[in-house]
This record gives C-alpha cells, sequence and structure tokens, in this order.
C-alpha cells in the first residue's frame, strides 16, 4: 500500500518491508479512529484533531491550556498545592508510588491545572484536567484547585470555564475524594449565585464522580465530538443490564439527543464559541472593546454599544 | 422472622440454638435446666462480643448488607410519627428506590428522605435493590426543596449499594441529577441532618448526603466505591474485596477518626436487626440533640457554616 504519506517521507524515516503499522518515533502520529498517519507538526497545529477523520485526541491539560487561553500575561492557580496520602493507601501498589510515578510522567503535582488568563481579551479562569495523571482522577488537589479557581472568579467577577477529562473520583483518597464532589458542586453554587457563568467542556472521557459534580453543573454543557460522558461506565451496565448496549452509548451526540448538552463544539472552534457565549452571557461584567469587536466574527452587538460598562 | 447469620456468626447460632433446645427440654418435662441455661447465655454474651469487637472491614460489609437490617421505612416507623409518603418527581416516574414523605420528629415537622431496600425477592425488584435512577434524586430534590419553602429540616437516611448502572438512567441524566442534588444541598436554608444506616454507595449515597451534620450507624459503611469495584479495578480481582475493604477505610470507626463522620451511633450487640427499637431510639436521641444545636443558628450562618464545612475536606501538601 503506498498512500501520500509513505511518498512524502524521507527515505531515512521510511520502513523497508517490515510491520507497516510501525509508525516511527518522532515526526509521525498515528489517529487512533481512521488509522491515518499524521505529520506531528501539523497535528499540534490543528490541536490534535484528525485532519483527516475529524477525530478528536486526548491532549494534555497544558497543551488544552496553552491553546485555548491568549498567548500573554498567565497566572497558575494554587499550583503549590501537592497531594499527601491520607490514608496510607496500599493496592498491588502504593498510593505514594503511583502518585510520583504520574508526576514523573507528565510532570504534574496532580490531576487538574488552574489559569487566570484572558480569552480575546476577556479576563477569565480556565481549569483543564490532565488524563495522564491517574486517569483525571479528583482527589483533594484537584477539588482544592477547582476551588480556589472558582474564588478567583468570585473575587474579581470573572467567568470560568473547565476542560473535564476523568474517570471519576480517585479511590487512593476514599471518601476524601467522594466529598470533592460536594465540595466543587457547592462552589459552583456560589458562582451560581453571583450571577458569574460557568461554561463546562465535557471531553474524552468524562465520567462517574466528576461527570456527577462539577462537569454536568454549567450554565452551559458543552462537549468534544465523540466524547464518552456518563456516570457508569459502559462495562458496569453491560454487565448490570445484560444487554448489548446501543451505538453511540454515552457518546457526546447520544448527550445532546438526550437534552444533557448545550452543544457539540469542534475543538478547533472553542475559542470562538466559548467566546461568544461568555460575551453574551457575562455582559453584565465585560463588553468587547472596538478592536475587539471587529475581531469577533458573529459580533454580538452594535459596535458603537461596545466597550461601554 | 428467624434470625438468619452470617458465617462469622455461625459460634453465636449455634450457642442460641442450644440454649432454645435446652428452654424447650425443661418446659417440656420437670427436669431443672435453669443453671444450665444461665450458663449458656452468659457464654453467648461473651462470644457475641468477642467476635462484635473484633470485625473486620469486610464483615461489617456484611452487617451492613445484612437482609434483615433496617431500612428507612423501618427507622420512618420507629422514629417519626405523622408520617405521609409522597411520591413522584413530577416529571418521569416515582422511583421506588428513594422514599420521602413529611412527619414530625418529636412533635416537630420534618422532610424525611431516604433510599429503600426491598425485603424479600419481589420487593428487592421492586426497589430496584435500593439504586435509585434519576427521578429518584430528582424527587428527593422536589422535597427538600418544598422543605426549604415551609422551613422543616431535612433528615436523610442512606442505604445504598449506589445509584443505578442502567441504560435508562443514563439516558436520563443519572449525573445531572447526583450532581444538581449536591449543589443545591448545599445552599439549602434548614438544617440537613444525614444519617448512613446501611450502605453508603459512592455518588448515589452522597447525592441525599450534603448537609450540616453526618451521622453513621455503627456497622454501617461508607465508601467512594464498593469494596469488590475497587478490587477488580485495582487488584484485578474481586476476591480481593475484604483487602480493598481494609484499605478504603469505610466503616464508622475509620471514618469517624479522619473527620468525615460527626457521629457513630452506637448499635445493639449483634447489629441494629437484633434489636431495631433500640437502635432507632439511640438514633432519635442523636438526631434531636443534633437538630436542637442546628436550630440556634441563623439559616445564612447554617448555609455558610455548611459551605466551610464542605471546603475543609480533604487533605492536601503545601
Amino acid at each position: 500500500m503506498t498512500n501520500w504519506f509513505q511518498r512524502l517521507m524521507p527515505s531515512r524515516i521510511r520502513t523497508e518491508g517490515g510491520n507497516k503499522h510501525n509508525v516511527p518515533e518522532g515526526l509521525w502520529d498515528k489517529c487512533p479512529a481512521c488509522q491515518q498517519v499524521l505529520y506531528r507538526p501539523e497535528l499540534e497545529r490543528g490541536l490534535h484533531v484528525c485532519p483527516k477523520c475529524g477525530h478528536h485526541m486526548r491532549i494534555s491539560a497544558r497543551t488544552r491550556l496553552n491553546a485555548f487561553l491568549d498567548e500573554g500575561e498567565r497566572e497558575e492557580i494554587a499550583a503549590d498545592i501537592a497531594p499527601a496520602d491520607p490514608l496510607k493507601f496500599r493496592d498491588s501498589k502504593k498510593y505514594k508510588d503511583r502518585l510520583s510515578q504520574a508526576q514523573k510522567a507528565t510532570g504534574e503535582k496532580d490531576a487538574l491545572v488552574v489559569m487566570q488568563g484572558s480569552l480575546k481579551q476577556m479576563p477569565l479562569v480556565a481549569a483543564a484536567f490532565e488524563f495522564r495523571f491517574m486517569g483525571g482522577s479528583m482527589g483533594a488537589v484537584v477539588g482544592a484547585r477547582f476551588v480556589a479557581g472558582v474564588e478567583r472568579c468570585l473575587e474579581q467577577q470573572l467567568p470560568l470555564v473547565c476542560f473535564s477529562t476523568s474517570g471519576g473520583a480517585r479511590m487512593q483518597e476514599s471518601l476524601f475524594s467522594l466529598m470533592q464532589m460536594a465540595k466543587t458542586s457547592a462552589a459552583l453554587g456560589r458562582m451560581r449565585k453571583a450571577g458569574l457563568p460557568f461554561i463546562s467542556v465535557m471531553t474524552d472521557p468524562t465520567m462517574g464522580g466528576v461527570s456527577a459534580s462539577l462537569a454536568m453543573l454549567g450554565d452551559i454543557n458543552l462537549a468534544e465530538p465523540k466524547a464518552l460522558i456518563g456516570f457508569a461506565g459502559p462495562r458496569v451496565i453491560e454487565q448490570t443490564v445484560r444487554e448489548t448496549l446501543p451505538e453511540g452509548f454515552q457518546r457526546s451526540e447520544f448527550l445532546l439527543e438526550h437534552g444533557a448538552l448545550d452543544q457539540i463544539v469542534d475543538r478547533r472552534e472553542m475559542r470562538d464559541r466559548i467566546h461568544n457565549l461568555l460575551s453574551l452571557l457575562h455582559h453584565r461584567h465585560w463588553q468587547p472593546g472596538p478592536a475587539q469587536t471587529e475581531a469577533t466574527m458573529e459580533a454580538p452587538r452594535e459596535s458603537g454599544e461596545a466597550g461601554q460598562d | 422472622m428467624s434470625q438468619q447469620f452470617l458465617e462469622f456468626e455461625q459460634p453465636i447460632a449455634e450457642l442460641e440454638a442450644k440454649i432454645r433446645e435446652l428452654q424447650y427440654v425443661s418446659s417440656d418435662n420437670a427436669m431443672d435446666l435453669e443453671d444450665e441455661i444461665r450458663r449458656l447465655q452468659e457464654k453467648l454474651q461473651n462470644k457475641a462480643r468477642q467476635i462484635y469487637e473484633n470485625l473486620t472491614p469486610w464483615q461489617v460489609v456484611q452487617l451492613a448488607r445484612h437482609p434483615q437490617r433496617p431500612y428507612t421505612l423501618d427507622y420512618i416507623q420507629h422514629l417519626f410519627t405523622d408520617f405521609e409518603e409522597l411520591h413522584g418527581d413530577r416529571n418521569f416516574a416515582d422511583d421506588k428506590a428513594m422514599v420521602g414523605g413529611v412527619a414530625r420528629l418529636d412533635g416537630q415537622p420534618v422532610m424525611v428522605i431516604g433510599h429503600q431496600k426491598g425485603r424479600d425477592t419481589k420487593e428487592k425488584i421492586r426497589r430496584n435493590f435500593g439504586m435509585p435512577r434519576p427521578e429518584g434524586y430528582r424527587k428527593a430534590l422536589r422535597l427538600m426543596s418544598m422543605a426549604e419553602r415551609f422551613h422543616m429540616p431535612i433528615l436523610t437516611f442512606i442505604d445504598t449499594p449506589g445509584a443505578y448502572p442502567g441504560i435508562g438512567a443514563e439516558e436520563r441524566g443519572q449525573s445531572e441529577a447526583i450532581a444538581k442534588n449536591l449543589q443545591v444541598m448545599s445552599g439549602l436554608k434548614v438544617p440537613i441532618l444525614c444519617t448512613v444506616i446501611g450502605e453508603g454507595g459512592s455518588g448515589g449515597a452522597l447525592a441525599i448526603g450534603v448537609g450540616d451534620v453526618t451521622l453513621m450507624m455503627q456497622y454501617s459503611t461508607y465508601s467512594v466505591i464498593s469494596p469488590e469495584g475497587c478490587a477488580s479495578i485495582l487488584w484485578k480481582s474481586a476476591e480481593k474485596a475484604p483487602d480493598a475493604a481494609e484499605t478504603l477505610a469505610i466503616t464508622s470507626d475509620r471514618l469517624s477518626q479522619l473527620g468525615l463522620v460527626d457521629e457513630v451511633i452506637p448499635e445493639p450487640l449483634g447489629g441494629a436487626h437484633r434489636a431495631p427499637e433500640t437502635a432507632a431510639q439511640s438514633l432519635k436521641q442523636a438526631l434531636c440533640r443534633h437538630l436542637h444545636r442546628l436550630q440556634e443558628h441563623a439559616p445564612e450562618a447554617l448555609v455558610e457554616q455548611r459551605y466551610q464545612r464542605l471546603l475543609n475536606y480533604g487533605v492536601v501538601k503545601h
């Protein structure tokens, strides 16, 4: 099989005869959905969305926030706090060891990164889960950082955006993790009371305790295409009901159909769409300046009103 | 109803059977076996105490799931008067795994909400093994919001393996239903008292468990995941459930040491099912005491205190 990539590929990377599915390290990635081999720099420019089939690959919390926030000044919130091991939890491995392994692999202290920055000049706080850190599971640090993000929003009257990708509550912190569901939900209650918008973006996968708390509590719930979103995992459901699950079950499109989401948004349009939504919802606290209005594709209002608070 | 015994209770079962036999013989003919019976009863007490003082977490899990353990409606019968059950979420259905209604506690009108398990096979199925679907949580939410409107304290009783993992439950928004309850409960302007009476299974339990005080019956459990679920994920084998039960710290004594539970309600020797009324009376005393204390706070102060309480959950390193 000779496809465009093989023709383009410099001979030194071309695999001779061997395993065709073998993707050389470094410059090339394979789309897990359509198997297309992709040129990594191009993939990165496209925010890790397959240019061929539109599959949204998982990305790290920092890649996410870097792509989402304006370049320039950003402040990481509650970056200094790190996980503890109050239960001295040990399964087949020690929790302590799992933590240091995850920290080494990701360069993160825990599974949530929160930053204050701006989106097309609108100041806001954005949070993103790191799935590679123990499945993006929510323990005390994730809860504390999320709440710190909310508190920043309350102090400075900012909107909040959170990109979830998580298997749920972190088992190794046991009931402390469960309580993070209550804690984050309560904090979002304060946002609601203060009239500050929270946009929840669910990305693949958003399950269990995270889905059943902060992720489903958006004033606006968005999701990336084909993300797995739900409370119980598909395998658990299959074992319980002893039926084969319907095609597309618990995917974004299924949730949209059943009324759980406002929109499915392509990652490459995320900035535009969220900016537009927040410009509308957060209008009492922020309005685009004149230059900004021109830059926005779909200016929601007469430019004459813009910039006047 | 004849007493059902768990495996680790077999020595107790044998002694009790022997005592019954002797009592029968002694009542039948004139033989005086009273001394022997008294001796055995003493032995039984000691044996029972010895077993119950050294329960493993996994044995507590079995007690929490005991088929004869008092359920929410049993406690309601013992704790309250004038109970009126209220049904339905007004949108989809009446979930029988969640019960609720208005009642009086020591004369005071309150709202009562709890998971409900079934006793026999038919009832178990009708109650869906105590696993609510979204409509159950939405019924609870409806009743809690009503309680706030009518200035009634809310008492919840937690006893569920977890929220139901089913196709319809997912379609109707199980996650959203739970999340919504967590958020609304954190801001209700009436006292909320939560008691774990049996199994506190994860998000499905917490969805009626956000409040001003959390009580646990001595032999109940409260956990982020079932020991079996945890074992099959982390040990790759459900047979490691006893190990998971140990590590997860799901028993009332461990959770109270960790500060996640405010008070443990002692159960009669052998568990609440051996003397449900006694268990309920101990619980009632604690509930009344906490309720009086909470009612001294103004509604806003109560909500602020609850919020701070929630923020304090979790241990991190700085």
